[in-house]
């Protein structure tokens, strides 16, 4: 082996590996306390508080309330909880604070207008008999509103942590729905196998839930109404599970070259050996009823990670608790591995996090890491009543401690969208 | 371009805009020098390049069509286009591996059931109980589908069957070029063979009107060229446009037997704070990662909006004294995303042509023959910077 092989994997591409993870979570702010209590079957979903919810037919979600905000927003609690999350990978991965050497990948919620901000411009001019949206633009051209402007740009999230990091060139914002913190490793890992990078920083972050969204989730019956116990409201896999809950967070990887890592001399946390995807044109909201485009997502992860299905020690579910998705999961996994599925671990973080939709993809590539080096599996929690037709060893309820050398993280979203990561602790 | 990179062709476009549908009709319309569709009542005091009829048919059916707010319809359609004029449309194995990479803003608002809730929570002393209550009631269920920024490409997934993989960048302009460079990085490096990428944007609706306006970036009043919307006449005049291309490495255009318009030789982008100087600075680094460049012609996509306006004038003036420069948007309007890609087609026809269209104001000055380089330059109006480098193919 010849001195720079040691850095090119199967297919001649430079080795992309993770030196630095951070996260947020209903669970907690950093890596340790959220390994904590995912390890130990710990929920963080609750009633929320944040807003009334009289009428509606959920009113449990993991939204995170401990950050300090002057003024809370989805942007502004979405850039809080990347810069939280982006700052621990950072600290890690021990590259100077400020001069991040290569690009932001970010995968936020697509920024709204919230009602806050419209009945606060509804109320500015009162004698004028204008409604609705003309009304508010009678506003805006009576007083500039910068601030409020800016809060609403698409990329300011991307801005203010490329400016506070440092990271170079054009920042990417991107949305793939629920796969966009998968996708936001992807091309991360993308642009260091093109060597135009050396390092990129990977985030993805949501802290959106609002009477709003959760009233849009909730008219598409995609969210549990189960909310008389919320810590049990999240059941993946279990056969009385009836939709997803709402949750926010963030998860944040610095992605190097392995030529890169070891020239600095940085600790190598985990290999990110693969990814795979596929997009499906079936329906806006449901997956192709074959599996088909699941199947190729997770079948190109394997094979661009180099990875069989029996080096897949444990799988990281997409597991969101609605009725279609985690059978949807389990039978298209059943057509790749085949009967080996059923003893492969395979468990769901959202079971205690809720589902984090934007930074999901995100969140579960930081849990994966940590799994890998931990060699403890999280469990499902709440898996008290198994779905006879997903018989899956989800690792019910309790961690458990196991050697883990791959995993495969799975992410799935409205709209087609479908990425798969393969994680290692096995640099060759 | 690096030595060892695959030359990227754009090998098909879609357009659709106030100029009209197709490559041909936007030649034909920028070399007129005159702007069409242009309505300064509709959203008085402001000015918009709106849609004229579009036969939606034609790419989308009516139960897909009611799927989908008017920025989806323009995107779909013009992906659809665009995968037409690539000879690519209709084959299930060629979609079914392409990659897209779509540059999104947000969808429509119910226009309607918000005012209605304005007006109402003036009088309610328990605002999150009227919310909980009538958008609960009043939103239609899909209108969420309609609003996500990913479900442009999820209807092209489902109209055009383009499902290689999908990704949508948000970001405003910047989107735009990232989208492009991105497509534009794939292939030259050999990790993608083909790419749709593009954007759309639908200047017709007030909430979207607002979300520029309440920085006051729209211009207002009658519709002018962008170099000459100077003090009180500067900002925006937002247009409908949909701009999608194909790009595709030369030797996977050569095995299927397509054409090029040109080639994509290169893309730069850059982003950061604007304080005096900066911006200029950062162009200067662009403009060297695009190599030697001595363009023809320069399409400019700026926008109208006062000082990025104006500093873009000034560094073209300072960089290329001898290049004609077109300012696209005074035909189109501005289209945020779309900007870029709308820059990129454009470059790409008249490449083809071997020929430019004539000045769009009296600022611009007359076209030289042959086009052998075309720089398409995108200042966002807010932030971030790209340029891009179109060159015709040497047959």
């Amino acid at each position: 082996m010849t001195n720079s092989d040691q850095f090119i994997d199967h297919k001649g591409r430079p080795i992309v590996v993770v030196t630095g993870a951070g996260v947020v979570s209903s669970l907690g702010k950093g890596k340790e306390e959220n390994w904590a209590n995912l390890t130990s079957g710990k929920s963080g979903i609750h009633r929320i508080n944040r807003f009334a919810t009289e009428g509606l037919k959920t009113s449990v979600a993991g939204t995170v309330d401990f950050m300090d905000l002057k003024k809370l927003s989805a942007p502004a609690l979405s850039l809080a909880l990347a810069e939280t999350a982006a700052e621990e990978a950072i600290m890690e991965s021990g590259i100077e604070h400020g001069d991040f050497p290569g690009p932001l990948f970010l995968a936020a919620p697509p920024v709204e207008m919230e009602w806050q901000h419209r009945f606060e411009l509804d109320a500015e001019l009162s004698d004028t008999d204008v409604e609705g949206y003309a009304r508010l633009l009678e506003a805006s051209r009576a007083t500039k509103h910068l601030e409020m402007y800016d809060l609403l740009q698409f990329n300011r999230t991307a801005d203010i942590l490329s400016e506070q990091f440092g990271t170079k060139g054009l920042p990417i914002s991107l949305s793939t729905a629920c796969a966009s913190g998968a996708t936001a490793v992807q091309l991360g890992v993308e642009a260091i196998r093109r060597g135009e990078t050396g390092a990129a920083l990977c985030v993805g972050t949501d802290g959106s839930v609002t009477t709003e969204s959760l009233i849009r989730f909730s008219l598409l019956s995609a969210l549990t109404t189960q909310n008389e116990n919320p810590e049990k409201a999240a059941k993946p896999f279990s056969k009385d599970r009836d939709g997803f809950v709402m949750a926010e967070g963030a998860g944040a990887l610095v992605l190097e070259s392995l030529e890169s890592a070891k020239s600095r001399g940085a600790e190598i946390l985990a290999v990110l050996r693969g990814c795979g995807e596929k997009a499906d044109h079936f329906h806006r909201t449901r997956s192709s009823p074959d599996g088909s485009p699941v199947i190729a997502a997770v079948t190109r992860a394997l094979e661009d990670a180099g990875v069989n299905t029996d080096d897949v020690d444990y799988i990281n579910a997409h597991g969101t608790s609605t009725p279609e998705n985690d059978r949807m999961e389990y039978n298209s996994l059943k057509e790749v591995f085949g009967d080996r599925i059923h003893q492969t671990p395979i468990s769901s973080n959202k079971s205690m996090i809720g589902h984090t939709l934007t930074a999901a993809g995100a969140i579960e590539a930081v849990f994966s890491v940590l799994t890998l080096k931990h060699g403890v599996i999280p469990p499902t929690i709440n898996y008290d009543t198994p779905d006879p037709d997903i018989p899956l060893d989800v690792v019910p309820n309790e961690a458990r401690q196991s050697k883990v050398t791959n995993v495969l993280s799975n992410s799935f979203g409205f709209g087609g969208q479908n990425a798969c990561l393969v994680l290692s602790n096995n640099i060759v | 371009m690096g030595e060892n990179s695959t030359p990227v062709w754009i090998t098909g476009i879609g357009l659709l805009s106030s100029l009209g549908e197709g490559p041909e009709a936007h030649w034909q319309a920028m070399k007129s020098a005159k702007p069409q569709n242009i309505d300064s009542e509709r959203f008085a005091p402001y000015t918009v390049h709106a849609l004229g009829d579009v036969e939606w048919a034609n790419q989308i059916s009516r139960r897909d069509m009611r799927q989908m707010e008017p920025w989806q319809q323009i995107g779909t359609y013009t992906a659809g286009l665009a995968l037409d004029d690539a000879k690519a449309k209709d084959d299930a194995d060629l979609c079914g591996r392409m990659d897209m990479i779509i540059a999104a803003g947000g969808g429509e608002r119910d226009a309607e059931v918000d005012a209605d809730i304005m007006r109402d929570a003036r009088t309610s002393n328990d605002r999150d109980a009227l919310l909980a209550e009538r958008l609960s009631n009043d939103l239609r269920p899909t209108l969420f589908l309609a609003q996500l920024s990913n479900l442009l490409a999820g209807n092209i997934s489902i109209v055009h069957k383009v499902t290689g993989s999908s990704r949508t960048f948000m970001g405003e302009e910047g989107a735009g070029i990232s989208a492009v460079k991105t497509a534009h990085a794939r292939i030259a490096s050999g990790q993608s063979d083909i790419v749709l990428v593009g954007g759309a944007f639908n200047s017709e609706r007030e909430d979207m009107l607002l979300l520029y306006e309440l920085g006051q970036y729209l211009a207002k009043g009658e519709q002018k060229p962008v170099w000459s919307r100077t003090e009180d006449a500067t900002g925006v005049n937002p247009g409908s446009v949909g701009a999608f291309l194909v790009l595709e490495s030369a030797e996977h255009a050569r095995k299927r037997g397509v054409t090029p318009y040109a080639e994509l030789d290169g893309v730069a982008a850059d982003h950061g704070k604007r304080e005096k100087g900066m911006v200029e600075a950062r162009l200067d680094g662009a403009i060297a990662q695009l190599g030697n460049v001595s363009p023809t012609t320069i399409l400019s996509g700026a926008t109208g909006a006062g000082d990025i306006t104006q500093c873009e004038k000034y560094w073209l003036a300072n960089h290329f004294v001898e290049s004609p420069v077109r300012a696209y948007g005074t035909m189109t309007g501005h289209a945020l995303e779309a900007q870029f890609p709308l820059g990129i087609a454009l470059a790409a026809i008249a490449a083809q042509k071997g020929e430019m269209f004539g000045p769009l104001e009296e600022s611009e000055s007359a076209t030289p023959g042959d086009q052998t380089s075309i720089l398409v330059t995108m200042l966002g109006h807010y932030r971030s910077e790209g340029l891009g480098l179109v060159k015709p193919v040497k047959v």
